[in-house]
């Protein structure tokens, strides 16, 4: 035990640095950190941002997630995409000059299972460099065969770190099991993942105890994993489908103190930002430390071919930004950024 | 004064290289790689779309650099000697920076694996420029591999903390027969001036010109550094002392 004491104190002062920065107190200093935050992004990622864009696979779910538009509850048109409208959807990105895709599913073995997934894969193998998948948590073979197929980056939120919280908002479903998606990183980091995009859904819960959490985490998967890219995402809970009531509202201004404080606590690791946020914040946003942002977003099934899409079609969340990969473009290249849309072979 | 910096048989007058990333825009890049009168530029590989009309960094890099393909995203020498291969296929000529890293989080080079990798690579017939963090008996290793220059860091990679392996870098100076090169970390021109008066055949800058205000001004402020450390080198600084000479020697009586 003796010998652990000087482990345990860097410890504790790293768990106090980032308490500090997400206080109450920290609010009167949020310029001095936002400049601290720049210095140290511009330092380690340059004037660049990288883009990527999702794609909705299916949208058939069996969890009763109460925040989410894809809620088994709720009744909205369910759709999976055959083979034929990944390609098409796939060629219609790749003409935007976007090499980085991430897969969305919703959570049923049944309906989109691993199998489906991979012929999913190796369609878009043939149009993108680099391929994510945010899909419903798999053991550790199952995260070996998606990086054999070319994964090689997962997305994969806790939503809330709260136990209760976590039990409550899941009502049912495969992702109740907490413990099977807190570990899910890790599996997938043992399984060779290079890039690993954690989250909270801000709104859930308590914010700061929820980043302090987040901060954590990351940081333990950084030292436990030195050679993959962490990264995170706060997205904040918008207005979908059903009439779940966001409990703990969580301001602009606390954003701004997330983003900085997590860039201050980590100066290596990414930071997305989704288009759930507007236009005109997300560009203010951008110099803080955000590395990595979506553009020609749609939270549809099958959302961008037109011929299959339908008007009643539900999305799982509002998209607040609906800017086209050329506007982000432009827009990034006006505020002095360089765009990225490939980074990987 | 003296013969320009010779490399895998290639004659360089330019011996600051620049790196591409990080910059706002390929058009900034390239103004900023003409200010400088670049002569070696080098790209990710990872970051180059060869397949695009708009987006293909290789058609901002003025035609008579030689492009020196690099590395970045490999874990391990399977992962370098891949990119290598991928960019001498892509058409990319055939030198190589290696860089391999394990660990994201300070971006150190992981000397065994780019050892490795340097050895499958030159016996290619590849130029090999290997990143690594300064160590004699490596740097030693690397030459018998066939490296066509050694490349030591001076801080940790966009640190912009300069020339901190001062110590290292120097010995390695003095053994290597091979140009030593200093990669990464160097902040200001005056760290890339000091390099050039210890010795070094060359330095590689990235960051400190990317992010500053003014890139292309920034661009032409090393050249200059570099251009008048290697004077000052090729000269001979005059010895410098830790300490002022007293105007009343101790022994002073001695000689009354």
């Amino acid at each position: 035990m003796k010998g652990n004491v000087p482990y345990l104190r860097k410890g504790m002062q790293e768990q106090k640095q980032l308490l500090e920065l997400i206080s109450p107190q920290a609010e009167n200093y949020l310029e001095e950190m936002a400049q601290e935050a720049r210095r140290l992004t511009l330092g380690n990622f340059g004037k660049v941002i990288q883009l990527y864009t999702p794609l909705y696979l299916s949208n058939y779910c069996e969890n009763q997630c109460a925040y989410c538009g894809f809620n088994s509850k709720n009744e909205v048109p369910r759709k999976k995409l055959t083979l034929e409208e990944v390609e098409k959807e796939a060629a219609f990105i790749s003409s935007t000059g976007l090499r980085h895709i991430l897969i969305l599913t919703g959570d049923s073995r049944e309906m989109s299972p691993l199998s489906y997934i991979i012929d999913c894969l190796k369609v878009l193998r043939k149009y993108f460099s680099s391929l994510s998948a945010e899909i419903y948590a798999l053991t550790e073979s199952e995260y070996a065969r998606i990086v054999s197929e070319g994964v090689d980056g997962l997305t994969i939120y806790q939503e809330t770190y709260d136990e209760g919280v976590y039990d409550k908002v899941h009502v049912s479903g495969p992702k109740k099991d907490y413990l099977f998606r807190l570990n899910a990183p890790e599996r997938a980091l043992k399984s060779g993942m290079r890039n690993m995009n954690i989250g909270v859904l801000l709104g859930l819960n308590d914010w700061r105890r929820e980043v302090f959490s987040l901060g954590l985490h990351a940081k333990y998967l950084q030292d436990k994993f030195p050679d993959a890219e962490i990264g995170v995402s706060i997205p904040r809970l918008r207005p979908h489908a059903g009439d779940f009531k966001i409990p703990f509202a969580v301001t602009n201004k606390n954003i701004v103190q997330i983003i900085t404080a997590l860039r201050i606590f980590l100066p290596r690791i990414g930071i997305t930002l989704s288009t759930r946020e507007s236009p005109e914040f997300r560009e203010n946003l951008l110099p803080l430390g955000i590395t990595r942002m979506s553009a020609g977003s749609s939270t549809r099934v099958g959302g961008r071919i037109a011929e299959y899409h339908e008007e009643s079609d539900l999305p799982q969340f509002e998209v607040s930004d609906t800017r086209s990969v050329q506007e982000i473009k432009a827009m990034l290249a006006q505020k002095g950024y360089q765009p990225v849309l490939k980074d990987w072979i | 004064m003296e013969g320009a910096l010779n490399i895998g048989g290639k004659v360089i007058n330019n011996r600051l290289f620049i790196g591409t990333g990080k910059f706002s825009s390929y058009p900034l890049m390239k103004e900023v790689l003409e200010a400088a009168e670049a002569a070696v530029v080098t790209v990710a590989l990872r970051r180059v779309d060869a397949g695009s009309k708009t987006e293909n960094i290789l058609d901002y890099i003025p035609r008579n650099c030689i492009i020196m393909p690099n590395t970045s995203g490999a874990r391990n020498s399977d992962e370098a000697v891949r990119i290598a291969r991928l960019a001498k296929a892509s058409g990319a000529g055939n030198w190589i920076k290696i860089e391999v890293i394990q660990d994201n989080k300070y971006l150190l080079p992981d000397n065994l694996e780019t050892l490795k990798a340097t050895e499958i690579l030159a016996k290619e017939g590849f130029v090999v420029l290997p990143y690594m963090s300064p160590d004699l008996s490596i740097a030693k290793r690397l030459v018998s591999a066939g490296a066509a220059a050694v490349m030591p860091l001076g801080s940790p990679i966009g640190s912009n903390r300069g020339i901190k392996t001062k110590e290292l870098v120097n010995i390695m100076v003095s053994e290597i027969k091979i140009p030593v090169i200093v990669d990464a970390g160097l902040g200001s021109p005056s760290d890339a001036c000091k390099c050039m008066e210890m010795g070094c055949a060359a330095v590689l800058v990235n960051t400190a010109i990317a992010i500053a205000d003014d890139p292309v001004n920034m661009a032409r402020a090393f050249k200059e550094a570099v251009q008048a450390g290697r004077l000052a080198y090729l000269v001979g600084l005059s010895s410098i002392k830790d300490y002022a000479s007293a105007s009343s020697p101790l022994t002073g009586f001695l000689r009354e």
